[in-house]
C-alpha cells in the first residue's frame, strides 16, 4: 500500500504526564483522514508532531515515505514545501494583508514576477470562496470564518500534495462548512491531494471522510468510516451514537 | 519544454508537456507569453503529456481566455486536465475585468497626504480625551473603593507590589549604585582642583536624596512595569478578557487597573528608599577609596549637608511618578485594538509616555521647591 503519512510507535510526554502511549497513524495517498478525540487527547500534539514542528519522544514519522523524525533543518525545509497547513485559530500574520499572507510561501519557495504573483495569489483566495475585495484587508478587519478559508488558502499557495488541516470547520457557519467540505472531496478527487484533518464536525467527518482515527487512552484507533462507527469501545461509542451523532447520521445515511 | 507549437497557416496545434506546477510556474509563464497568436484562427490543445496542479491549470485557463478573447476558436483534442475545470468552476462567479483592474497596493496620491494629517490631528485630540477619560474613571474607581475596603482588592495589590517592587530591588540597587559611584567620581574630578573636595559629598548626598535616586528608579520601573502592565493588559484585550470582564458587570478599570496603580504606589517610595540607601553607600565607597576620606567623617559631611526636608522631596516624588507610569502603562494596554503588531506599538508607546511623564514631572516639581524655596 502507498502511504502519504505514516506515524510509527509515536510517544510524547509532558513531564510526567504521557500524552501518546504508542499511537500509529497510515494515511494511504488520495484520502481524506480525519482524526477525532475529546479535548485534552493530543489531537494538536500529534499534528505537530506529523509535521516536524515537534520532535517524538520516541517512534517515527514517514511523509510521504521518508522519515523526517531524524531529517536535518535543511532536508526539512524541502519536505515542508511538500505540505500545506492550517492552524486552529489561522495563525495569519497580522502585519500582513490577506494577499501578502497568501503569497508569503510562494515568495519563499517560487521564483515568480510580482504581477504573476499577485493574480495566482488571487485565484487561490478565489478557490476558497474570498471575494477579491478581501484581499487588501489584515487579518484583524476578517470575521472567523473569513480568517479559516485565508488559512486554507495560505496552505494551497505552493499546491501540496498533502494538505494537514487542524479543526477547518470551528467556527463556520453551516453554509460555508459544507462549501469547504465540498471543496476538500474536489481537490481530494481531482487533484488527488491527500487530506489529514482534526475535526470535531460530525457532519464533515460524515460527509467527507474515508478513514477516521480516534485518539483515546493516548492511543490511535483507526479504521474506515463504517468500522468506527460499529467499534465497541465506550468512547467511540459514546462519540459516534451520542443524540447528536444520531441525528447526522440519519442525515447521511451511514452506520449501523 | 512545456509545450510543443505546429503552425499549420491559420491553425496552432499544441502540445502541452512536462509540469505545468506552481514550482515552474515562472518559465510555463514565459513559455505561453512566446506563443505567436497573430493571423491564428483556431487553436487545438492536447494536455495529455502535462502534468497539472492547480497552479498550472489556472496559467492555462488564463492563457485560453487570452486566445478566445482575441477571437481564436480554441478546443481540446482528448481530454482537457482535470484541474482546468476546477479552475473554471472557482472562476465562473468572478468578472475576470474586476480581477485585473482592483488595486492591490495603495500608491502614493498627495490628497492622502493631507487626509493623513487630517486624521492625525483629529485622532490626537481624541487620544487625549481618551487619556483624560481613563484618569476620570480611575479617579471613580478609587473614590469607589476608598469607601468599600473589599473592592482595593488587596491581594492583586500585593501581587502588582511584589512584581513591580520586590523583583525590581537587584536592578534599581545596581542602578543607584552605579549612578552615585559616577556622580561622586565626576564631582571629585572637578572639585579637587579647588581643594574643594569634601563637598563631593554634598553632591552625592543631595544629588542622590532629591533627583537621582528617584528618578532613575522611575525610570527603570517604567521600562519595567511600564511595559509590563501594557503588554499584559494589550494581550487581555486581544484575547477579549477585557469583554469577558464587562459583559459579568466587572469594571477592569477597578479589578485591573487600579491594583497596578496602588501597587505602584506603594512598590515605587519603596525602592526610592533602597535606592537612596545603596546611592549614598555607593558615595561613601568612592569617597574612601578615591579621596582616602574616613568613614566617620563622610557620615559626618552627610549630615550635615542635608536640609530636614531633602530626603522628603525626594521621596514624595515617588507616588506621583507611580501614578504616572502605571497609567500610562494601563492606558495604552486598554487600547490595543485588533493584532499583535498594534500590541508591540502600543507597548512601546507607553514605556515612552510613561518616561516622558516622569520628566515632565519631574521639571515641574524643580520649579514648585525652588518658589516654596525648599
Amino acid at each position: 500500500m502507498d502511504y502519504a503519512v505514516q506515524a510509527i510507535g509515536i510517544v510524547n510526554r509532558f513531564g510526567r504526564q504521557l500524552v501518546h502511549k504508542d499511537v500509529n497513524l497510515e494515511v494511504e495517498t488520495g484520502e481524506i483522514f480525519c482524526i477525532v478525540g475529546g479535548s485534552g487527547a493530543g489531537k494538536s500534539l500529534l499534528l505537530r508532531t506529523i509535521l516536524g514542528l515537534l520532535k517524538p519522544a520516541a517512534g517515527r514519522v514517514l511523509l510521504e515515505g521518508r522519515d523526517i523524525t531524524g531529517m536535518s533543518a535543511a532536508q526539512l525545509r524541502a519536505v515542508k514545501a511538500s505540505y500545506g497547513v492550517t492552524f486552529q485559530n489561522g495563525a495569519l500574520f497580522s502585519s500582513l494583508t490577506v494577499l501578502q499572507n497568501v503569497q508569503l510561501p510562494m515568495l519563499e519557495y517560487l521564483n515568480l514576477d510580482s504581477q504573476l504573483l499577485d493574480q495566482l495569489a488571487l485565484f487561490k483566495l478565489e478557490l476558497v470562496g474570498l471575494p477579491p475585495d478581501a484581499a487588501r484587508k489584515y487579518p484583524s478587519q476578517l470575521s472567523g470564518g473569513m480568517i479559516k478559508r485565508v488559512a486554507l488558502a495560505r496552505a494551497l499557495a505552493l499546491d501540496p500534495r498533502l494538505l494537514f488541516l487542524d479543526e477547518p470547520t470551528a467556527g463556520l457557519d453551516p453554509v460555508s462548512a459544507a462549501a469547504l467540505d465540498e471543496l476538500l472531496v474536489y481537490l481530494q478527487r481531482e487533484l488527488k491531494l491527500t487530506v489529514v484533518m482534526i475535526t470535531h464536525d460530525l457532519d464533515t467527518i460524515f460527509r467527507v471522510a474515508n478513514h477516521v482515527g480516534m485518539l483515546v487512552d493516548g492511543s490511535l484507533i483507526s479504521d474506515t468510516l463504517e468500522g468506527i462507527v460499529q467499534n465497541r469501545q465506550p468512547w467511540i461509542r459514546a462519540y459516534f451514537h451520542g443524540e447528536r451523532a444520531k441525528q447526522r447520521r440519519g442525515r447521511h445515511g451511514t452506520g449501523s | 519544454m512545456y509545450l510543443q507549437a505546429q503552425r499549420d497557416h491559420s491553425r496552432l496545434d499544441l502540445r502541452l508537456e512536462g509540469q505545468w506546477r506552481s514550482h515552474e510556474l515562472q518559465q510555463v509563464d514565459a513559455a505561453l507569453d512566446a506563443v505567436d497568436l497573430t493571423g491564428l484562427k483556431t487553436l487545438h490543445c492536447r494536455a495529455e503529456a502535462a502534468e497539472f496542479d492547480l497552479s498550472g491549470a489556472w496559467l492555462l485557463h488564463n492563457f485560453l481566455a487570452r486566445v478566445r478573447g482575441a477571437g481564436i476558436s480554441a478546443e481540446f483534442d482528448g481530454t482537457p486536465p482535470a484541474s482546468l475545470a476546477l479552475v473554471e468552476r472557482t472562476l465562473s462567479g468572478f468578472p475576470d475585468q474586476a480581477l485585473q483592474e482592483m488595486p492591490l497596493h495603495s500608491l502614493l496620491d498627495p490628497g492622502a497626504a493631507v487626509e493623513g494629517l487630517g486624521r492625525r490631528v483629529v485622532n490626537s485630540w481624541w487620544r487625549l480625551y481618551s487619556a483624560l477619560d481613563f484618569a476620570g474613571r480611575l479617579a471613580v474607581a478609587a473614590g469607589n473603593a476608598s469607601v468599600h475596603l473589599r473592592r482595593l482588592h488587596p491581594i492583586s495589590v500585593a501581587r502588582h507590589v511584589y512584581e513591580t517592587g520586590v523583583t525590581a530591588i537587584p536592578i534599581a540597587s545596581l542602578i543607584a549604585f552605579l549612578i552615585s559611584v559616577i556622580l561622586a567620581f565626576m564631582g571629585a574630578q572637578q572639585l579637587l582642583k579647588f581643594g574643594a573636595d569634601i563637598f563631593v559629598v554634598d553632591l552625592v548626598t543631595i544629588g542622590q536624596l532629591r533627583e537621582l535616586g528617584v528618578l532613575l528608579t522611575a525610570i527603570i520601573v517604567a521600562g519595567r512595569s511600564g511595559s509590563a502592565f501594557a503588554a499584559e493588559l494589550g494581550a487581555m484585550q486581544l484575547n477579549e478578557e477585557i469583554d469577558a470582564l464587562r459583559a459579568m458587570g466587572v469594571e477592569p478599570i477597578e479589578v485591573l487597573v487600579l491594583p497596578r496603580v496602588l501597587g505602584l504606589v506603594i512598590a515605587l517610595p519603596l525602592l526610592t528608599v533602597i535606592a537612596d540607601i545603596i546611592g549614598l553607600v555607593g558615595g561613601g565607597l568612592l569617597c574612601h577609596v578615591l579621596l582616602h576620606m574616613p568613614l566617620a567623617q563622610y557620615l559626618n559631611r552627610v549630615q550635615e549637608s542635608i536640609a530636614p526636608t531633602t530626603f522628603w522631596v525626594g521621596l514624595l516624588k515617588a507616588p506621583v511618578f507611580a501614578v504616572l507610569i502605571a497609567i500610562s502603562g494601563c492606558w495604552c494596554g486598554l487600547r490595543v485594538r485588533g493584532s499583535s503588531r498594534d500590541l508591540g506599538t502600543k507597548t512601546t508607546a507607553a514605556v515612552v509616555l510613561a518616561i516622558f511623564m516622569v520628566l515632565l514631572a519631574d521639571a515641574l516639581f524643580a520649579v514648585l521647591f525652588m518658589e516654596l524655596d525648599i
